[in-house]
Formats: structure tokens, sequence, C-alpha cells
């Protein structure tokens, strides 16, 4: 079964994508700041990351940064969230490596989705 | 002693002296040694202005009126006195226009108009003709009475004819003389500095002449001043004759005679010559304008006393105008009579030369060449060597203008005073004042409006000078003069529209400068300038801008041969090789002329023929646009507003500065509120995505999950219910801190106790902080503590206070404290918690707009299920109490170790 790992400091906003991603068949991970995302992935590698980019401490850009300099994390499939709609953002993120770019408030349908997607490619 | 043949004898000797001087000082200035680059030298060249008129005339003058005289040399005095404005710029645009006279210099001001130069011309020699008589009237009378004397004092010369007549011979030998150190040479600037040396010394010599009479007169035939002055007291007839009031005219005459000389002073041809002509060097100006003052002092210091010496004395019948001469002789002297002959002489040759030599110039320039240039026949403009055409015309032109003045002296010289003819002269020559003057300082006098300007003043000083004095003389019937032209009243020559009472002179002064300025001023309000008109027009005005020097006028097209031809044609080759000497040499000569090469010329032959004909010349070879007048009237019109521009900035540049500052300052607090502003928006925007995310995504969750266990389902409509609160509150407080930053928060002040209403706030709280494990302890000092305030405002501060310390109270064994006291004339209300505290960094950021601290612990707040803040409730608190003059910050908690928030407010008045 495949691991997806949800990284969010709101409580409730890790709550629903948990319900979501469990529900579409998949094990769940949460870490609600950069650097427990970073323990997480390294105890247990994940096989995709729901990353938001406003966290407390390290932010979601500098995970992704720090993941994809990591030669076994380079393929990682990651959707970076945020709720700053703002171009350059995303611009910056898909820069970064990152496969997908949501911003909040997103569809749960097409969230998932696109998680479906990305694993599908990956496997 | 008295004989013909010395007096002579003596005179040509001094006439030749007069020569080797020239001649000395010409040479030296082909060695470029002038002789004349001094300005005491300048100052004495001006005193041509004391003529045979003030040698003799002033006397005669003093012993008619009393001391009425002076004003004729007051006038000039005041003219040097302003010659650091008036003089200096005369001078400055003669020099960078290569004038070379008055006719030349408004011919030039009026867009090198041929007419008015020829016009100008032309009433200079109709003017100055009589003042030239009135200097041969001067040696001839003279040296009659000194060789006469006693008998025959009178002289009529009508009488004889021409060739016994001795005036007629003194013509032709000035003529003579004139021409032998006038016309030696055409220069390209027309300066004479020969002639200017010989009248600096025929100045010295006249003073010294002069002094010698006064001297003799006072000291040796009287004991002193106040013998003679005694003896004047004593005769009533004198004192009469000697008093101010005895001034023809009155006050009017002292005025208008004043006016007059002034005037004359500036525009009379000769004066005009060496005071603007023959100026090699600006500052000269600066010694002159007292120096020449000076002068007219010296040479009049014993006008009075010789009048009335000669009153008192039998000195037979003499002329009042004769007495300088006829005093010495009485005494039976010979010597001092011969000295004052010479002094005489000086005068009046001095006079003479300087003006013929300046008249002579105009008659070629502006009368002779324009007609020759034009005239089709003659195809003057295409022949060989011109040069010498030149000066044979100058030459011829001088020896009619001395054969004009002596016709005038046979005609009608008798019939008037020396002082009579001179100020009728000078009346002439004022009529080129407003011309001269006012196209000087305005830039909108045009040709036309000069033109008939100076037309009417003639005519008018014509009428009422000199056909009265035509008609006195018995050339014309003395009738319109006593009762007007055809017998019409208004019309006496001597009394214009009723005008009675005034001396002929003011009279005549005051109608033909009216005429003349108010036609001048009137019709150039209403005639349009030729372009050349406006440039030369704003170059004179403009004279004293020195960005005007260095720029060149002419962007036509001509070849280097063809100028050189040109020149060469009318300057001869050796001219022309040194004014176009400093080009390159191995040019060819059909390279294009450059546009500084072409102006050079146009002023050389400025120089030798005057602006009108130089121009017509430069034409005739120069192709396309020949000047370049949009850049020159574009650098006067920038330069001229630069000026004033600068002005008015000077004034205002404190004033400006400062507002600059302050713009700059406005500018960059819009900058900051600007980016302050798109960061507010963007972390708006931020701050109301994430509720909103968990209500969407649980709202769909509950849309598509139908089979949803019911506990999941109400747990997520909680979580739903509770967003949406947490959103309606974030949209309570950015409108609050909006009011609150445009200052529109409505606050309901009133007096209050801080006691109760922090009872009330700890009240409405306590429950819910004990439901999350909170443990709260408040500590109230105070029975009482008045302030002012919004109750629900303050509420709503302490309640926030009492909320963030819940929230960052330590995880496991979470205690707030609140406590009250009393500060000197404030309350505090300090809240404190256990947490880790605020760092000192961080202090003033919580107060920041949306600044969330860091939290230390990854759990924090969030085990026991207290909600996260939005980041605005510390802006908003402090906001408030700022509003109601108090003050809200950040200390460490003294007892419980974390953080420790202060509202003060100051305690309310009684």
């Amino acid at each position: 079964m495949a691991k997806v790992l949800v990284v969010d400091d709101e409580p409730n906003i890790v709550l629903s994508i948990e319900f979501l991603m469990q529900q579409a068949g998949f094990d769940v991970v949460t870490a609600e700041d950069g650097e427990s995302a970073l323990e997480s992935v390294a105890e247990t590698p994940p096989d995709l990351i729901l990353l938001d980019i406003s966290l407390p401490g390290i932010s979601g850009f500098d995970v992704l940064e720090q993941l994809r300099n990591d030669p076994r994390h380079a393929r990682l499939p990651i959707i970076m969230l945020t709720a700053h709609g703002r171009e350059v953002e995303k611009e910056k993120g898909l820069a970064l490596g990152a496969d997908e770019y949501v911003t909040k408030p997103f569809s749960t349908q097409a969230l998932v989705e696109k998680v479906k997607s990305l694993l599908v490619e990956d496997a | 002693m008295r004989t013909d043949p010395v007096v002579l004898t003596v005179a040509f000797g001094y006439l030749a002296l007069l020569f080797v001087i020239a001649a000395w000082g010409d040479r030296r200035a082909e060695q470029g040694r002038s002789v004349i680059g001094s300005p005491t030298v300048y100052a004495l060249s001006i005193a041509v202005y004391c003529t045979a008129w003030t040698f003799y005339g002033s006397v005669g003058r003093a012993a008619e009126s009393g001391p009425s005289f002076l004003v004729i040399y007051l006038g000039p005095t005041l003219a040097m006195l302003m010659a650091p404005f008036m003089i200096r710029k005369m001078v400055r645009i003669a020099s960078t226009q290569r004038i070379t006279s008055i006719a030349d210099f408004i011919s030039a001001r009026y867009g090198k108009s041929s007419s008015l130069g020829a016009l100008v011309a032309l009433i200079a020699l109709i003017g100055i003709t009589p003042y030239i008589a009135l200097q041969l009237k001067a040696i001839t009378l003279s040296h009659a009475v000194l060789v006469n004397y006693p008998d025959a004092a009178e002289f009529r010369l009508a009488d004889e004819s021409f060739w016994v007549d001795k005036s007629f011979w003194v013509a032709l030998v000035l003529a003579v003389f004139i021409i032998l150190f006038g016309t030696r040479h055409l220069d390209a600037s027309e300066r004479h500095e020969g002639m200017v040396a010989a009248i600096a010394f025929e100045s010295l010599v006249k003073l010294v002449a002069f002094l010698t009479v006064g001297v003799f007169v006072v000291f040796v035939m009287f004991n002193g001043p106040f013998d003679l002055f005694s003896q004047v007291a004593e005769s009533p007839r004198l004192v009469g004759a000697l008093g101010l009031d005895a001034v023809p005219g009155g006050a009017t005459g002292w005025v208008g005679t004043l006016v007059l000389a002034f005037l004359a002073f500036l525009t009379l041809p000769r004066q005009f010559q060496v005071l603007v002509v023959e100026n090699v060097d600006e500052r000269h100006l600066k010694r002159a304008s007292w120096l020449f003052p000076l002068y007219l002092v010296a040479i009049n210091l014993f006008v009075i006393p010789i009048a009335m010496a000669g009153m008192l004395l039998p000195v037979g019948n003499s002329d009042p105008d004769s007495f300088v001469l006829t005093l010495p002789l009485s005494a039976g002297l010979e010597g001092i009579p011969l000295l004052v002959f010479i002094g005489g002489l000086s005068a009046a040759t001095g006079m003479v030369i300087v003006e013929t030599i300046a008249l002579s110039t105009m008659v070629s320039n502006q009368l002779v060449m324009p007609l020759l240039l034009r005239s089709k026949r003659l195809q003057l403009s295409s022949q060989g060597e011109l040069a010498g055409w030149l000066l044979g015309i100058r030459r011829v032109a001088i020896v009619l203008i001395l054969l004009l003045g002596y016709l005038y002296h046979a005609l009608i010289g008798d019939s008037y005073s020396l002082v009579t003819i001179g100020l009728v002269s000078f009346a002439a020559a004022a009529q080129f004042a407003p011309a001269l003057l006012i196209g000087m300082y305005w830039r909108g006098a045009t040709r036309v409006g000069a033109s008939l300007g100076l037309i009417a003043g003639f005519f008018i000083w014509v009428y009422t000078l000199l056909l009265p004095g035509f008609a006195q003389s018995g050339w014309l019937t003395p009738a319109f003069v006593e009762q007007g032209l055809w017998g019409m009243a208004w019309l006496r020559p001597y009394a214009l529209f009723g005008l009675e009472g005034w001396d002929i002179y003011s009279h005549s002064l005051l109608w033909s400068l009216l005429a003349n300025v108010g036609i001048l001023v009137g019709v150039s309000l209403f005639t349009r300038q030729s372009p050349l008109e406006q440039t030369q027009a704003a170059l004179f005005t403009n004279a004293m801008n020195p960005e005007l020097q260095h720029t060149s006028l002419w962007r036509g097209q001509t070849t280097r041969g063809e100028l050189q031809s040109l020149l060469s044609r009318y300057l001869g080759a050796n001219a022309t090789a040194r004014i176009l000497a400093d080009q390159k040499s191995n040019r060819d000569n059909s390279d294009p002329a450059p546009p500084a090469m072409i102006a050079r010329a146009e002023q050389a032959l400025s120089g030798a023929l005057g602006s009108a004909s130089a121009r017509v010349l430069i034409n005739s070879v120069v192709r396309g646009e020949a000047l370049d007048l949009e850049s020159i009237l574009s650098i006067l019109d920038t330069t001229s507003q630069t000026l004033e521009y600068n002005r008015r900035l000077e004034q205002k540049s404190n004033e400006l500065a400062k507002i600059g500052e302050e713009l700059r300052a406005a500018n960059e607090r819009l900058r900051e509120l600007d980016r302050l502003k798109d960061e507010f928006v963007a972390m708006v925007s931020h701050e109301l995505r994430t509720p909103l995310t968990s209500i969407r995504a649980f709202a769909e969750i509950l849309r598509d999950g139908k089979d949803l266990p019911e506990d999941k389902r109400i747990h997520f409509l909680e979580v739903v219910v509770l967003e949406s609160q947490r959103l309606s509150r974030l949209i309570e407080e950015i409108l609050d801190l909006a009011r609150l930053e445009s200052g529109r928060l409505t606050l309901t002040p009133q007096k209050l106790d801080l006691v109760a209403l922090t009872q009330h706030s700890v009240d409405a709280v306590h429950r819910l902080q004990e439901d999350r494990g909170v443990t709260l302890q408040v500590d109230i000092d105070v029975d009482e503590a008045p302030v002012i305030g919004d109750p629900d405002r303050l509420e709503q501060v302490i309640i926030n206070l009492l909320d963030n310390a819940g929230k960052f109270a330590d995880d496991d064994d979470p205690r707030v404290r609140l406590y009250l006291t009393q500060h000197k004339q404030h309350y505090r209300l300090s809240v404190e918690d256990n947490g880790p505290g605020i760092a000192p960094v961080e202090r003033e950021r919580v107060f920041e707009k949306f600044h969330q601290i860091k939290r230390l612990s990854s759990s924090a707040g969030k085990a026991k299920g207290r909600p996260r803040g939005s980041g605005l409730g510390l802006p908003i608190s402090r906001g408030i109490v700022a509003h109601l003059g108090g003050r809200l910050w950040v200390e460490d908690a003294p007892q419980l170790q974390g953080a420790c928030l202060i509202m003060e407010l100051p305690q309310a008045p009684e």
C-alpha cells in the first residue's frame, strides 16, 4: 500500500487530507512542521508528499529543496499545498522540483486524482 | 610778433606737430605697441567735446547769461557717471559688431538697414555742418582779432570773395590735413590710433592755454580772485548779469540744456567716434568716468573770472566770445595771446578732424557705397580692386564736408553767436538718441518706427531751429517766425502749439523728442521685424550676455576662394591674408568656408564698409540660408529665460528644497505604505484561505460520503462550524484593524472602574480557560481604578491578553496570572504566563500584523485544543490602548518565567 506524508500545521486541514487519503486507500503519515517532515522521510520514506509552504520553522520550500538535493529523494513525487495563490510562488515551487502545485482551498476530488495519477506514474 | 607770417608759421608748425604725433601713433599701432592703450589718453580724447565753442564761447555765454554755460558740461558728467551701464554696452556692441559710426550702429541695430543708415548720415551731415562752420569761424575770428588788435575786431566775411576769405583756406588746409592722417589706410576696425593720440595731445594744449589765460587774468591783471570779485560786487550791472536768474528760459532752460547736453554727448558723431568706436578697452571707461568730468571742471574754472574781467576792463568793443584773446592783448602781451590762439586752434581743429572723419565714414559707408553696390549700371560689386575706391570716396567726402561747413559759415555764420550754433547742432544730434538708446534696451523697437521717429524729430528740428536761423540771416522772410507759417499762430517755430516762454532749444528739444519717441514706440508696437532685424535687436539688447560672443551666425555655403577674392577686392591682399590667416593653409580654395570664417569675413567688411553694405556683399557670395536665425534666437530665448528662471529659483530655493525634501519623504512613506498594503492583502487572503480550505474539504467529504459513520459526520460538521466561526472572527478583526488604521474606529470613552471591568472579563474567560486546563490566578491590589475608556473595547483587549497567555503557557502545566497595580498616575494590568517567553528581539514584532511567534514546541497549543490566533489580536489591542492614551508592551514575566504583557492606562481625573 502506497504511503502518503501530509505536512501542514493546520490540524483541521491535516485531518481532512488524512481522511481523504485513507478513503482512497493509502497509508497516511502526518507532520506539522518542516523539521519533523524531514525526520519522517528519513525514518520511513513515503511514496508521495503533500507539502504546505507556510510552516512554522523551516518553510515548505526549504523542505522541498533539501529533499531534491538528496539523490535518494530526487524523484519522490511532491505536491505543494499553499494558501498563497501567487504566480511567483507557483513558479518557484515548480522550479525547485515540485511535481504539482495546489492552491487552497482545493477540490477534494481533484486532489485525490492528482495523488493517484502521480503514484501510478511512479509505479 | 602778431604779424600774419608769424601767426601762420606758428599755426602750420602746430599742425605739422599734430601730424607727427598722429604718424607716430599709427606706426606704433602697426608695431603692436599702441600709445593709446591707456585710460588717461582715452579720457583726454573724449575731451574733444570741448571745442572752440568751449574755448571762446563759454566766456561769451557766461558774460551774457551767468553760470548757465555749466549745464553744458553737467550733461556729459552725468553721462560719464552712467558709463558703466550705458556706454559700456555701446562699446561692447560696437566691438562685437565692428561698428564704424553712429549711423552704422543704428543701421545695424535695425536689421543692418541701409536706408536707416543713410537717413542718420544725412541728418548728421545737415545737423553738424553748422558746428563745423562754427569752428572755422572761431579760427578765422581769433586769427583776425590776434592780428588786427586793437583795430577792426569786427570782421565781415560775406563781404569778400571766397578766395580772399581766410576761412575758405583754413577749410582747405584742414581738409588736406585730415585726408593725410585720417584716410591713410582702411582699417578693418575703423580705428584711428594716430588720430586719437593727436586729439589727446590737443586736449592737453587747449587746457594748458586756457588755464594760463585764467591765471594771468586773475593773478596778474587783478590781485587774485578776491580783488576781482570785490570789484564785480561794486558794479550792479555785472551782479545782475552774472546771477543765476540770467538763464534764458529759467528752470526749463536749465533742464532742457542739461538733457540736450547729456544726449548730444552720446550722439554727436565725433563723440560716438572717440567714446565708442575708438575705444580699445572697455575697462578704460572706469577711469575716464571720473577723469573726464575732472577735465571739464579744470577747463571751466576760469570761465566766470575771465568773463567778469572782460566786462570790467576796457578791452575795446570786443565780442565777449573773444575775451580770452582780447584780455591778454589789452595788457600789451604778445606771447600769451599767441598761446591762446594755439589753444583755440587745437580746440577747433580737434573737433573738425574727428567730426569730419566720422562724417566722411558715414557718407562713404552709409550714403555712397550702398548706392554704388545697388547701381546696376556701375556693376561695382563685380569689378576688381576696390579698396582704393573706398579711400577715394572718403577723401572726396572730407573735402565736401569742409566746403559745406565753409558755405554755411559764409552764408549765415555771422547771425549766431558761437554758443547758439553749437546748441543747434546738439539738438540735431539728440534726434539719434531715441533710436540709439531705446534700441539698446527694448527689443521690440522696429526699423519702421525708428525711421519715422527720426524723420519726424528731424523735421521739427529743421522747422524750430534751422529755418528760423536762416530767417535771421535774411535768407528767408522772418515773417513766419513772428506770425507762424501761413499766418497761423500755433505754427510759430519758437512757440509751437502755443508753448511760449521756453528758450528756443528746450522748446525745440521737447517737441522733436516727443514726436521722435512717440512715433518710435507707437509705430514699433504695430509693425513687425524682419528675421535679420529680430536677430540684431536680440544681439543688441543682450549684448552683455557673454554666451553670444562666440556664436557663429552663418550657416550658408560658399567657398574659401570666393570669400578670399571678395575680401581682397575691398580690403586689399594683405588685409585679406591677415583676416584669413589663422585658417589652415593646406586647404583648397574650392573647399567650403566654415561658418566662423564667413562671420569673420563679414565683420572685416563691416569694419570697412559698414554693416549694411557688408551684408549685401556677403549675401552676393553666400548661397542658401544665410543666417542661422533659429539657433541665435533660441540661444537668446533660453539664456534670458534661464536668467529669469535662475532669479526666481534663487528666491525660492529654500522653499523648493524644503518642499522637495517633504515630497521625497512623502514618496518614501507612500512606497512603504504601498508595500505594506500589498503585504497586508496577501496575508489577509492567506489567513482567509486557511479556514476556508477546511470548510470546503469537509463540506465536500460530507457531500460525497453518503455512508459516513455518524460520529465522523458529527465531528466533521463541528469542524465546519468552528472554522466558520474562525473565519467570521478573522473578518471582524481585519475590519477592526482597518478602522483603527484609518482612524475611523468609533470608541465611546467614558469614566469606568478598571477593577470591575477586569473582574467581568476574567469571569467571561475563566470557565473556558479552566476547560482547557489553564490555571488562572488573579491578583488585584487596588480597590478602585478609575480610567477613561470604552468598556467593550477594553474588555476585548483584556480577553485577548488572557487568550494569548493561555495559548503560550506551558503545555504540561499551563498557568496564567493577571494582576492590577497602581503606578504613579497610571494603572497597570499585567498578564503573564509560564510559557517559553518572548525573546527581546521579538518583543516589538509581536505587535506587527499577522506576526505569529514561532512555537518552540511543535505541539504547543494543540494538545489541549487551544485555538490558533490570527496574528491580529495584539496589533488591535495596542491600537485600542493607544487610542485611549495608554501603552501596551511585553516584558519578562516576574513570577511565572514566561512572557508578560502589560497594559497601562492613565488614571482618570477626579
